[in-house]
Parts: structure tokens; C-alpha cells; sequence
């Protein structure tokens, strides 16, 4: 039994790791970003290419990815979302446009066909990145044969959330963005300088998606449609705990990931999913606005 | 703008070359091209490994470019991209035999990609050659299949895997789609012959690569060898999830159908040592057919790192199969291919290989490869010759009862 829940967990916490960053960025600035798949797969990437070109393990490529994954979202942010906000559909299409840009690129290398540029670790085939001897195969703990990996990314996953709560909740930074979270009209008036928050909201939100993708790395192949798939699952974690808030993504990202889990067990994985939908459907016509969402002013 | 002596010089030569030239080309090649067609996804999930294939045969189309052509004539490659979607197969197939009256295609991945097609060259007859080894069933006369069905990857593998290996409990686990659940059906059958049992039959989505499940209920089961039809990247994650839940290729081994040397480069070889697969073809056979065509394909594609595998050396194999059957009826027509490439053999990169008179099909040698540490398999057995194709050995044909046949398919026989 602990092993079937352990692997609910851990489940639960790769959604987690997806779905964070886009819980704050759908959370406070009101943009869908069909990029952060895209995002995951460059911090993917990152890994892959600091394996080769750094010699370096997957843990010194965490913070790498979450620099260069929070940087190009604060250009993409600057360049696109800023003068799409309030209008929802419009960037939905635009951070969709962005996503396609940056699958293709990959896969052509930065337009191979253009410049002739060829990097190594890139391009359109299957890359593996190196996971260190000491986070493969189990160890044992209370009679259960436990994933080390796996065990792995549940740790960083709430080093992660915990840093996010920090942020948000002990910083004068992360009460600004609760601020616009609440009321973002209000929260100008105030004095809160929200094109700047936003901005950095949205590098965090991407940096996140970036170390998801260095976990990922780990156990799944990195290829550049890798992203497109896991877009979905975090807004699904993130409808069904409640836009806005941190604590209703936790917990919704933990009980999709036991229920696929259980189910998967009971029946197989193919039910499992359609079970998950099942659950995040029925949530949303009962509560539409989420399981744990705020009152709105 | 001033000109120096030697720049006059180094102008008017190459000038002279760049003129030259055409008239050099028409006079090795004095009539049109012939034009075949390379249907394959450029973009799309599946692009990954069609482009290889495409590779291979824009390949072989070089290579018989470089001596001599066919009839004398040059071979024009019109490639045209799939898109990784069936839809857009068929039309670019209908593009292909309709608009450019090309009778000759080289292409398709996926049996769905493949099924989509079919119509359009049968009705209109055209000839396409199909290289990815796939689940049978299947008795078109517009079709050359020049990889595998499943009495080439399994006849041998199953018995080979219950008395060599010793193993007698089997978890069949795959892709949810037609080519897993066919090869299920035909392993099944082999297990039971060969007096072992399987304990489950089990799939996932196509394209999922999450295993954590899945691995750990082959734990639990209490089987001795794992079958694995598993497909595309899911591959991956699988081998790296059996490594990470603690399980052994030695003590129960994953015994695969589809996993091939680009799936063990892709995960890293650490985690497939050991395991098992069976083909026609592997990179390390060992003979200079084979080392030659490693390095002319490494070149050709500019990566001195590239690996070669079953499906691209049959899409490379097949070019030069059609170039013989063209050569023999001195005719670009399906019905002349058809006709000229019954019973036609070729000496491919991995040996042997022959065109089946009756069903078009390729007679392959099946081999089996356990996968070495430098993710490179060492072939553990082989049959001595290539065996005849059955395409429907599931539903009972047998070399001496043939289903199909040069007529098209016996559907009497295969409701009995």
C-alpha cells in the first residue's frame, strides 16, 4: 500500500511541478500561457546541453535552467503578453503562437535552414540526459522498495512550493502580487507598480516551469513536442484547486495524482486518465470557480 | 571596379566551369529523370524517425545517381511530408500519383499512415514500398513490404526466450494501438506452443511516458520475462523507469519487438543492457557490407554519430530492389514492378534478401541482439538463411497453406 502511495505522490508531484508556475501566472496576471509547455522543454534542453557542453550533473543544471527559462519569459513577457493584458483570448493565441516558434526552432536548430548553425544536443532527434548513479534504481524504507529518482523530484517539488509560499506570503514583493491577484485596479491605485510585478511574476512562473523541465529530463525522453501534453495537465491541476490560489493547486495536483494512481492500479492507465477528466469535470460543474478559490470583491 | 590579372583568371575559370557544367551532367544522363516519390513526416511527432527513413532512401537514390541511374536515366526524388497525420498522407499520396503521375513511392511509417493510403494506390495503380517491419494482416498487390511481419520477429524469439532464457511466465506489454495488439495475439499463441503462459496483456496511451504504474505492477505479477511492443518515446521512459523501480535485465528480462538502436541511444545504454531485441537487422553486424554502410550513411548524413537500424536499412535496400525490377521489365508501370520484382533478390547491408513471389513481401533472417553496455547488441541468435513471410501467421497460414498469394488475398481461409 505505501508503494501505490508513493507513486500517487509522486505523481502528484510532477503535476505540481507543471502546474505552480502557471498557478501564479494565470493567478495574478490573467494570462493563459500555452507557452509554459514550451518552457519545460527549454529547461529540458538546458539540461541536455550542460551535460554536454558543461560536463555538469542534472543538480547544477537546476538553477541553470530556472535563469534562462526566467529570462526568456521576462522577454516574452515584454515583447507579447504586456500589451495583451485584459484581453484573455488574445493571448491565448499569441503565447500558443510563441509556443509553436519555439518548438520549431528547436527542432531546426535556430532555422538550419537559414543559417546553417548546428548545436549539438539540439535538432529534431531524441536527447537523454544523465541521471547521477546515487539517484537510480531504490532504496528501502518500511518494507517498501522506494524510487530514488522519484523521491528525488518530491523534494525539489516542495523545496520549490516552499520558496513560492515564501515569496508570496513573507516578502513585500509577494504581497504586491497577491495584491493584483485581489484586485489589480486597486492595487495600482495603490501605488503598486503592476506592469513590474507582472513582469517578474511571469519570469518566476516561467523559471519554475524550467527546473520542471530539468526533473523531467530525468525519466522521459527530451524531444520538442515534449511540452505540448503537460500544458494541459497543469491547467487542469489549476482549474480544479482554484485560480489564485497556492494552497488549492497543492492539494488538487495531490489528489489527481493519488486518484490516477489508484485507479491505474485497479484497472490500467488508459481508464485511469479518463477517470482523472471525469474528476476534474464533475469538480468544475459543482464549483465552478474551483475547489479553493477566493471570494472576488 | 578594378580587376587584377589573377582575379580575371579565377573568374573566367570558374565562369567557364559554372558553364560547363550542365553540359557535362546532360551528357552523363541524356533523358529526363525518372521520378519516384518519397512520402515521409517532415514535421509532427513522428518526424523524428521518417526523416532517418527518408534519409536511407534519398541514400540509395544518390548512390544509384553516382553509377549510372536506371535505364540510363537519372532518379528524381520528389519528397513530400506526411505531416505525422494520416489525412494528410492520403492527400499527399493522391498529389503524388495524380498531379505528378509518379507510379512509384517510397514511404509511410505507421500502419495508420499506410492504411490511409492504400486506397488511392490500389485504385489508381501505383506501387508503393513500405519499410517499417509491422503487424501483417495485410495482402496488397500495390505494396512491396520490405520489413518484417511478425512470423519474422517471433517464430524464433518466443521459443528462443522459453528454452534458452528459461523463462515461463510472460508480461505482454505495449502501445494501444493495432501493431502491439497484433503482435500480442501472434505471441500468445507461440508462448502457449512453446508450453510457457502469460500472466497479463497490458497498454498504455501512445506517446504516454509515464510508467510508474505500469512497472510496478509487472513487480507484482510474478512473471519471469517481459514481452515489450512498446513504440516511439514511451520506449524511454520505460526502460528508465524498470532500471529506476529497482528491476533487473538479468533476472527478468525486458525482451522487445520495436526497440531498436535509435530508442537505446535515446535513453542512454546503461539502462538497456541486457534486454533484448529481435530483427532482421542490427548496426553491429559484424561483415564490410555492413561497416561500409554505416559509414557511407554517416556521411551522407553529415553525423559521425548516427546510428543505423532495421526500418532504415530496409527503406534503403528497397530503392535498389525496385531499380532491379525496373531493370528487368525495362517498365515504370505498377503492373511491370510488380511483375519484375516477384522473386528478386538483393544483397542488403544485413544480407540476404528476396522478394516473395506470392505476397511481395521480403524474406528476412531473424535475428536476436541482447544489448551491450555501449548500446551496440550482440546478436545471440540468428537463423542460418532468410524465411519466407507469412503476413497472416496469426490467423494459422503456414508456408504450405498460403493466404495470400499472387492472386490477392484467399478470404475463404481465413474465416475457416
Amino acid at each position: 500500500m505505501l508503494d501505490i502511495l508513493f507513486i500517487g505522490l509522486s505523481l502528484g508531484s510532477i503535476l505540481l511541478l507543471v502546474a505552480l508556475g502557471l498557478a501564479i501566472t494565470y493567478g495574478a496576471m490573467g494570462v493563459i500561457n500555452m507557452a509554459h509547455g514550451e518552457m519545460v522543454m527549454i529547461g529540458a534542453y538546458v539540461a541536455v546541453l550542460s551535460g554536454i557542453w558543461l560536463k555538469a550533473s542534472l543538480l547544477l543544471a537546476i538553477p541553470l535552467a530556472f535563469v534562462v527559462t526566467a529570462l526568456l519569459g521576462l522577454l516574452i513577457e515584454r515583447v507579447v503578453v504586456r500589451r495583451l493584458y485584459g484581453r484573455l483570448l488574445d493571448t491565448l493565441l499569441a503565447t500558443w503562437g510563441i509556443a509553436i516558434l519555439l518548438q520549431q526552432a528547436v527542432r531546426l536548430e535556430f532555422g538550419l535552414s537559414f543559417f546553417g548553425i548546428h548545436v549539438e544536443g539540439l535538432g529534431a532527434g531524441l536527447q537523454n540526459v544523465a541521471v547521477p548513479s546515487y539517484l537510480q534504481g531504490t532504496f528501502r524504507l518500511a518494507s517498501a522498495d522506494i524510487n530514488a529518482y522519484r523521491t528525488f523530484i518530491i523534494v525539489v517539488t516542495a523545496v520549490l512550493t516552499l520558496a513560492t509560499w515564501f515569496i508570496l506570503y513573507r516578502t513585500a514583493a509577494g504581497m504586491q502580487v497577491r495584491a493584483i491577484i485581489r484586485n489589480p485596479k486597486m492595487a495600482a491605485a495603490c501605488g503598486i507598480d503592476v506592469k513590474r510585478v507582472n513582469a517578474m511574476t511571469f519570469a518566476f512562473g516561467s523559471g519554475l516551469a524550467g527546473v520542471a523541465g530539468v526533473m523531467m529530463s530525468g525519466f522521459k525522453t527530451v524531444f520538442p513536442d515534449m511540452g505540448t501534453t503537460m500544458v494541459v495537465d497543469g491547467f487542469m491541476v489549476v482549474v480544479t484547486g482554484g485560480v489564485g490560489s497556492l494552497f488549492g493547486t497543492i492539494l488538487s495536483s495531490g489528489l489527481l495524482g493519488e486518484i490516477n494512481a489508484l485507479v491505474a492500479i485497479g484497472t490500467n492507465d488508459i481508464l485511469a486518465r479518463a477517470v482523472v477528466f471525469g474528476v476534474v469535470i464533475l469538480v468544475i460543474l459543482v464549483k465552478p470557480s474551483g475547489l479553493f478559490s477566493f471570494k472576488g470583491r | 571596379m578594378v580587376f587584377n590579372r589573377r582575379e580575371f583568371l579565377k573568374t573566367a575559370a570558374t565562369a567557364s566551369a559554372a558553364l560547363a557544367l550542365p553540359a557535362l551532367s546532360s551528357r552523363a544522363f541524356a533523358a529526363d529523370p525518372i521520378k519516384v516519390g518519397a512520402l515521409y513526416s517532415q514535421t509532427g511527432g513522428l518526424s523524428v524517425a521518417e526523416k532517418l527513413l527518408a534519409n536511407g532512401v534519398m541514400m540509395a537514390v544518390a548512390e544509384i545517381n553516382a553509377a549510372g541511374g536506371v535505364l540510363g536515366r537519372p532518379v528524381e526524388v520528389v519528397v513530400e511530408d506526411g505531416a505525422s497525420d494520416p489525412k494528410t498522407f492520403s492527400e499527399k499520396a493522391s498529389k503524388l500519383i495524380l498531379k505528378d503521375k509518379i507510379p512509384t513511392v517510397f514511404g509511410c511509417h505507421t500502419s495508420a499512415s499506410r492504411k490511409a493510403v492504400l486506397p488511392i494506390f490500389e485504385r489508381r495503380g501505383a506501387m508503393l514500398f513500405y519499410q517499417t517491419h509491422y503487424e501483417g494482416f495485410e495482402c496488397s498487390r500495390n505494396v512491396v513490404y520490405s520489413g518484417a511481419v511478425p512470423n519474422q520477429q517471433l517464430s524464433n524469439y518466443i521459443p528462443w526466450i522459453v528454452q534458452k532464457l528459461g523463462k515461463k511466465k510472460f508480461f505482454i506489454v505495449g502501445s494501444n494501438y493495432v501493431y502491439p495488439r497484433e503482435m500480442a495475439k501472434v505471441s500468445k499463441k507461440l508462448i502457449e506452443a512453446a508450453g510457457a503462459k502469460w500472466v497479463a496483456d497490458e497498454y498504455l496511451e501512445l506517446g504516454h511516458s509515464e510508467w510508474a504504474v505500469m512497472v510496478s505492477k509487472i513487480k507484482e505479477s510474478g512473471a519471469d520475462v517481459v514481452l515489450s511492443n512498446v513504440v516511439g518515446d514511451s520506449i524511454i521512459a520505460f526502460y528508465r523507469e524498470f532500471k529506476n523501480q529497482g528491476l533487473s535485465q538479468e533476472v527478468l528480462p525486458i525482451c522487445a519487438t520495436v526497440t531498436s538502436e535509435i530508442e537505446i541511444a535515446a535513453m542512454g545504454a546503461e539502462y538497456a543492457a541486457g534486454s533484448y531485441t529481435s530483427f532482421p537487422y542490427f548496426m553491429s553486424i559484424d561483415t564490410p557490407a555492413n561497416k561500409s554502410f554505416i559509414d557511407r550513411f554517416r556521411t551522407f548524413v553529415n553525423d559521425p554519430k548516427a546510428v543505423t537500424y532495421h526500418s532504415l536499412e530496409a527503406a534503403y535496400f528497397q530503392v535498389f530492389l525496385w531499380k532491379q525490377a525496373v531493370e528487368k521489365s525495362g517498365d515504370l508501370s505498377a503492373d511491370a514492378i510488380r511483375a519484375g520484382i516477384r522473386g528478386q533478390t538483393y544483397e542488403a547491408p544485413g544480407g540476404k534478401v528476396t522478394t516473395d513471389p506470392d505476397n511481395l513481401h521480403c524474406w528476412l533472417t531473424p535475428r536476436i541482439g541482447q544489448w551491450q553496455a555501449d548500446g551496440q547488441s550482440k546478436v545471440v541468435n540468428a537463423y542460418p538463411a532468410p524465411i519466407k513471410p507469412l503476413p497472416y501467421s496469426a490467423y494459422g497460414e503456414t508456408e504450405s497453406n498460403l493466404f495470400c498469394t499472387s492472386n490477392g488475398l484467399d478470404a475463404a481461409k481465413l474465416k475457416g
